[in-house]
C-alpha cells in the first residue's frame, strides 16, 4: 500500500495537518506504525496505541485505532491496564525519550520485568522538544539544551541495554533514514509475544539541532545514516573495531535481542485464574 | 448486657487471634461484636492489645474506655493498659509474667495460663486459647458450643484436638479455682 | 441464604468491590489499606477478574484507568501518601470521564505521619486534591456493613456518572471487625453499568453526552467503536477545539453532570434528629463516637442529634441549610485539624452558631470526650 492508502486508511480524517515541526522525525516514525499494522493485516479494532505527553505522544490522536494520549510518562501503566483487560488487543505505546526514560523510567523497567506484551515504541529525538529544548536522559553528553546552555554532565542512558536487564524480550533499533527497517522491527514487535521496545532514533532539527548547530534536517538524516550500522555487520565486527565504531558514535540497528522463553504476562495470569478456581 | 474485653500482652502471643475468636462466638451467639486492636510495630514484638465488646445492643463506639475484664499476659502490658481500669473490672493476670498491676479492679484474677497451657498441651503456644477459655468461664458472656465452634473455626487443620483440650484447661482453671 | 461474618472493613470493601462487578485491581501495598490489595489478589481470580501489585501507587490508579478503558469495572486502593501520589491520575479520570473507584483509608498525616493510626486530614484533598477545576463524588462508611454497601455505591455511581468516585475511610473502620451477614450470592446485587453506544460505530462521538444526564456512552477498547482518550480539554469529539467558549462548555458539563443529580447522589442519615435542638455533624469513623455521645447526651435529657453525611462531596448542602434553620447550633466533629467544618460554616452562613471538634492526637474520641465538647458547645 502506498503511503497515500496507508494515509487514508489509518490516519484520522480531518486532524491532519500535524503539529510537528518542518523536519521532524515523528510524522516518519507514526506514518512507520501504520505501515507495520498494515503489514500485518491487523483490524483496526483490535489495535490500540497508548502515548503519554510530548511530542512524539500526539502520535496516538492522528491514528486511527483505539487511542489515548494519556499522562507525562504514564502510557505504560495504562497500556498495561488495557492489556490485561482485553489480551486480545494488540496494544502500541508511543512514547518519547524524555517521557520514556525520566518521568516514565519506573514504569519503562517494571513493564519490561512482566513481560508484558506491549510494543513500546521510542521517539528518540535526544530532547524534550514540546517544552522548547531542555535536556533529557537521552541527550548525549556534552550537548546544548536550554537547560544545559554550559553543556550537559549527564551521561546518557544505553536504552536498550536497560530495557533488556529489565526483562525486555525483544529489542530493536532503527532510525528515521532506514524507513523499511523501522517498519519491519515494529511489525516483528507486534508481532512478538511479551515486552517489545523499538528505540527509534530521530531528530529534532528545531529544539536539538539548532542548540547543537547539527544543521539542516536532512544533515541530521545523513548523520543517522553515518551513525548506524545494520545489526548483521555490527555482529561480524572484531572486538577491536567494534569499539573504534563505538568510540565514533556509531550503533547498531535491527532486531538486537529476541526471546521466547519468559512466559508472557496476561498469559501467566491466565494460569493464576486457573490456580484459583481449582 | 454489654462486655468490654481487652486482651494484652506481648506480640506473638495470640491475643488478636483470641479477640478474634471471642467476637466470633459472640456472633454465633446471635449477639453484637466488635473488635480491634493495636497495629504496626507495636504488634510485633513489644506490647500488644486486642478489644472486643459483646452485647446484645448495637455497639456504636468500638473501642473499650473501661475494660469489664482485662487480660494481662505480661509485665509491661500490665503497666501499660491498666490505667483506665474502675473498681468493676477484673483482672486477670497470667502469673508466669505478671506480678503487679497498677490499675483498679473489683476483682483479681491469677491464673497459671501460660504454665496450664504447657502442661496440657505441650507448647506455650496454646495460652492465648487457654485464656478464652477463662474469660468465657468468668464471665459467661458466650455459649460454650460458641467458643468451641468459633476456636475450631481459626486454628489450623491437625490441631483441633490440642485447641479443645487447651479450651476446656482454661474453662477449669476458673472452676476450679 | 446469608452468611454471617466478622469482617474487617476492608475485608467488606474487598467483598463489595466483587458483588458489584470489579473485576480489575491495580494498587501498591500501603498501610491501613493493605488488607484490600491482599484479599482482592485472592479473591479476584476466583471470579475470573485480575489484580496487579503495581511498581508505584502512580501506576496502580494507572492501571485500573486503561482497564476501565477496555471495558472492566476497576478500583485502586490507597492510603494518605499514595492518594497525594495517585492525584494526576485522578484528574485524567476527571477529565476523560473514565469510571473507577479509589478508595482512602486515611492514617495520620503529612508524609509518613502515623500509618496505623486513624485521622480524617484528606477531607480537603478528596474534593480538591487533583489540579485544575474538577468534580468527584466522594463517600465516607461508618460500619462494616456499609464499607460493603458503600463499595456498591461507589462502583455503581462511578458507572453511572462516568466520574471516579472516592472511598473515603479511616482506619477506624478500615481496621475493625464488625459483624455483617452477605448473601451467598452476589446475583441479586444490584449493579450498573456504563452505557454503551447505540449508534453506528462511523457516527459515534466519543463524548457527546445524551441530555437528560449528560453523560456520554463509552465503547470499550476493542469493541469496534474507535475513540481517542485524552487529558486535554476536549470537544464532543475527543479532540481539543482550544476555544475558550468550548473550554467553557466542556467544564460545565464535568460539573453538571453531577451538580444536576444531587438527589440521587447525596446519601445522609439523621439520628434523633426528629426533636433535637442541637446536631452533631460527623462522618465515617468519627461518627462512631458520635452515635455513643448523642445516647450519653439523651440520657442527660439534652435534645441532641447527629446528622451524618455518607456522601460527603457534594456537600449536603441541601440537608444543611434545613437543620441550621431549625436547631440552636452546631458541632462539627472530625478526626483533623478543622476541615470539613469549613464548608459546614459557609452553608450554615451563621443561620446557628457552628462549632469544631476538632482531634488530631491519633485516637478517635471517646464518648466521653465529645460529650464534653457538646455541652461546651451548646452553651455558645
Amino acid at each position: 500500500m502506498g503511503m497515500e492508502q496507508i494515509a487514508e486508511k489509518y490516519f484520522r480524517p480531518g486532524r491532519l495537518p500535524h503539529i510537528w515541526c518542518p523536519g521532524c522525525g515523528n510524522g516518519i516514525i507514526t506514518g512507520a506504525i501504520a505501515r507495520a499494522v498494515d503489514q500485518l493485516g491487523l483490524d483496526q479494532n483490535e489495535v490500540a496505541m497508548i502515548s503519554g505527553i510530548g511530542c512524539s505522544s500526539r502520535s496516538s490522536g492522528y491514528l486511527d485505532f483505539n487511542t489515548a494520549n494519556t499522562l507525562h510518562g504514564r502510557a505504560l501503566p495504562i497500556a498495561s491496564g488495557v492489556k490485561m483487560a482485553n489480551p486480545a488487543l494488540k496494544v502500541i505505546v508511543a512514547s518519547g525519550d524524555g517521557d520514556c526514560t525520566a518521568i516514565g523510567g519506573n514504569h519503562l523497567i517494571h513493564a519490561a520485568r512482566r513481560n508484558i506484551d506491549l510494543t513500546l515504541v521510542v521517539y528518540n529525538n535526544s530532547i524534550y522538544g514540546m517544552t522548547g529544548g531542555q535536556y533529557s536522559p537521552m541527550t548525549p553528553k556534552g550537548s546544548k539544551a536550554t537547560t544545559a546552555p554550559y553543556m550537559t554532565i549527564e551521561p546518557s542512558f544505553n536504552l536498550l541495554e536497560l530495557a533488556r536487564a529489565a526483562g525486555a524480550t525483544f529489542v530493536a533499533r532503527a532510525t528515521t533514514y532506514h524507513v523499511p527497517q523501522m517498519v519491519d522491527a515494529i511489525a516483528k514487535g507486534i508481532r512478538h509475544k511479551g515486552f517489545a521496545i523499538v528505540e527509534c532514533v530521530s531528530a529534532c532539527p528545531i529544539n536539538f539541532g539548532r542548540q547543537n548547530k547539527a544543521g539542516a534536517p536532512a544533515k541530521m538524516m545523513e548523520w543517522q545514516r553515518d551513525h548506524a550500522v545494520m545489526v548483521a555487520a555490527w555482529e561480524k565486527m572484531p572486538a577491536e573495531k567494534k569499539a573504534e565504531a563505538q568510540a565514533a558514535g556509531k550503533f547498531p540497528i535491527g532486531v538486537l535481542y529476541e526471546t521466547d522463553a519468559v512466559q508472557e504476562y496476561t498469559e501467566a495470569y491466565d494460569g493464576v485464574i486457573e490456580r484459583a478456581r481449582r | 448486657m454489654t462486655h468490654n474485653f481487652r486482651f494484652s500482652g506481648t506480640g506473638g502471643q495470640g491475643l488478636i487471634t483470641a479477640g478474634i475468636i471471642l467476637a466470633e462466638a459472640a456472633i454465633l451467639d446471635g449477639k453484637e461484636a466488635v473488635q480491634s486492636q493495636s497495629y504496626g510495630p507495636e504488634a510485633r514484638g513489644g506490647s500488644s492489645k486486642a478489644e472486643v465488646i459483646v452485647s446484645d445492643e448495637t455497639i456504636y463506639f468500638g473501642r473499650v474506655t473501661c475494660p469489664d475484664v482485662l487480660l494481662v499476659m505480661s509485665q509491661e502490658a500490665a503497666d501499660k493498659y491498666s490505667g483506665d481500669t474502675n473498681e468493676h473490672s477484673i483482672i486477670v493476670t497470667d502469673t508466669l509474667f505478671v506480678k503487679d498491676v497498677p490499675g483498679r479492679c473489683g476483682e483479681r484474677v491469677d491464673l497459671p495460663i501460660t504454665h496450664a497451657a504447657v502442661e496440657a498441651c505441650g507448647k506455650t503456644l496454646f495460652a492465648n486459647i487457654v485464656a478464652v477459655g477463662a474469660i468465657t468461664a468468668l464471665t459467661g458472656c458466650v455459649s460454650d458450643e460458641a467458643i468451641e465452634k468459633a476456636v475450631l473455626a481459626r486454628v489450623p487443620k491437625g490441631t483441633e484436638e490440642a485447641n479443645k483440650k487447651a479450651l476446656q484447661t482454661g474453662i477449669a482453671l476458673v472452676k476450679n479455682r | 441464604m446469608s452468611r454471617t461474618l466478622l469482617l474487617q472493613g476492608n475485608q467488606a470493601v474487598v467483598e463489595g468491590a466483587v458483588a458489584a462487578g470489579v473485576r480489575f485491581y491495580g494498587g501498591y501495598p500501603i498501610t491501613p489499606s493493605t488488607e484490600i490489595a491482599e484479599q482482592l489478589a485472592l479473591r479476584l481470580p476466583q471470579v475470573g477478574g485480575k489484580f496487579m501489585q503495581t511498581e508505584d501507587e502512580i501506576a496502580g490508579l494507572g492501571t485500573a484507568i486503561g482497564a476501565s478503558m477496555a471495558g472492566l469495572k476497576s478500583m485502586t486502593a490507597t492510603s494518605g501518601p499514595g492518594f497525594s501520589l495517585k492525584q494526576e491520575m485522578l484528574g485524567l479520570a476527571c477529565i476523560a470521564e473514565i469510571p473507577v473507584v479509589i478508595v482512602d483509608v486515611q492514617r495520620v498525616g503529612p508524609a509518613t505521619g502515623q500509618p496505623t493510626s486513624p485521622a480524617q486530614g484528606e477531607v480537603m484533598m478528596s474534593r480538591w486534591g487533583t489540579h485544575g477545576d474538577h468534580w468527584v463524588i466522594v463517600v465516607s462508611p461508618s460500619s462494616v456493613p456499609e464499607s460493603f454497601e458503600l463499595t456498591i455505591r461507589a462502583v455503581n455511581l462511578s458507572e453511572k456518572y462516568r466520574v471516579p468516585v472516592i472511598m473515603l475511610m479511616d482506619e477506624v473502620i478500615g481496621h475493625m471487625r464488625e459483624k455483617i451477614v452477605l448473601p451467598d450470592d452476589y446475583q441479586g446485587i444490584e449493579a450498573a453499568s456504563r452505557k454503551t453506544p447505540s449508534c453506528k460505530p462511523e457516527e459515534y462521538l466519543a463524548y457527546a453526552a445524551d441530555k437528560e444526564d449528560l453523560v456520554p456512552a463509552m465503547a470499550p477498547f476493542g469493541s469496534g467503536y474507535r475513540w481517542h482518550v485524552t487529558g486535554l480539554v476536549h470537544d464532543e469529539t475527543g479532540f481539543p477545539k482550544g476555544t475558550p467558549a468550548g473550554t467553557v462548555e466542556s467544564l460545565n458539563r464535568l460539573h453538571d453532570k453531577i451538580y444536576n443529580h444531587l438527589d440521587d447522589i447525596v446519601t445522609f442519615e439523621n439520628y434523633r434528629m426528629d426533636d433535637a435542638e442541637f446536631a452533631v455533624i460527623a462522618f465515617g469513623g468519627a461518627a462512631r463516637s458520635a452515635y455513643a455521645a448523642v445516647n450519653l447526651a439523651r440520657q442527660e435529657g439534652l435534645k441532641v442529634g447527629l446528622f451524618r453525611p455518607i456522601t460527603i462531596w457534594p456537600f449536603p448542602e441541601k440537608q444543611v441549610q434545613e437543620i441550621a434553620g431549625r436547631i440552636n447550633g452546631i458541632l462539627v466533629h472530625e478526626l483533623n485539624y478543622g476541615q470539613y467544618v469549613l464548608e459546614v460554616g459557609r452553608v450554615v452562613a451563621g443561620a446557628c452558631p457552628v462549632s469544631l471538634y476538632g482531634k488530631y492526637d491519633n485516637e478517635s474520641a471517646t464518648p466521653q470526650e465529645l460529650l464534653a465538647e457538646i455541652k461546651k458547645a451548646m452553651k455558645k
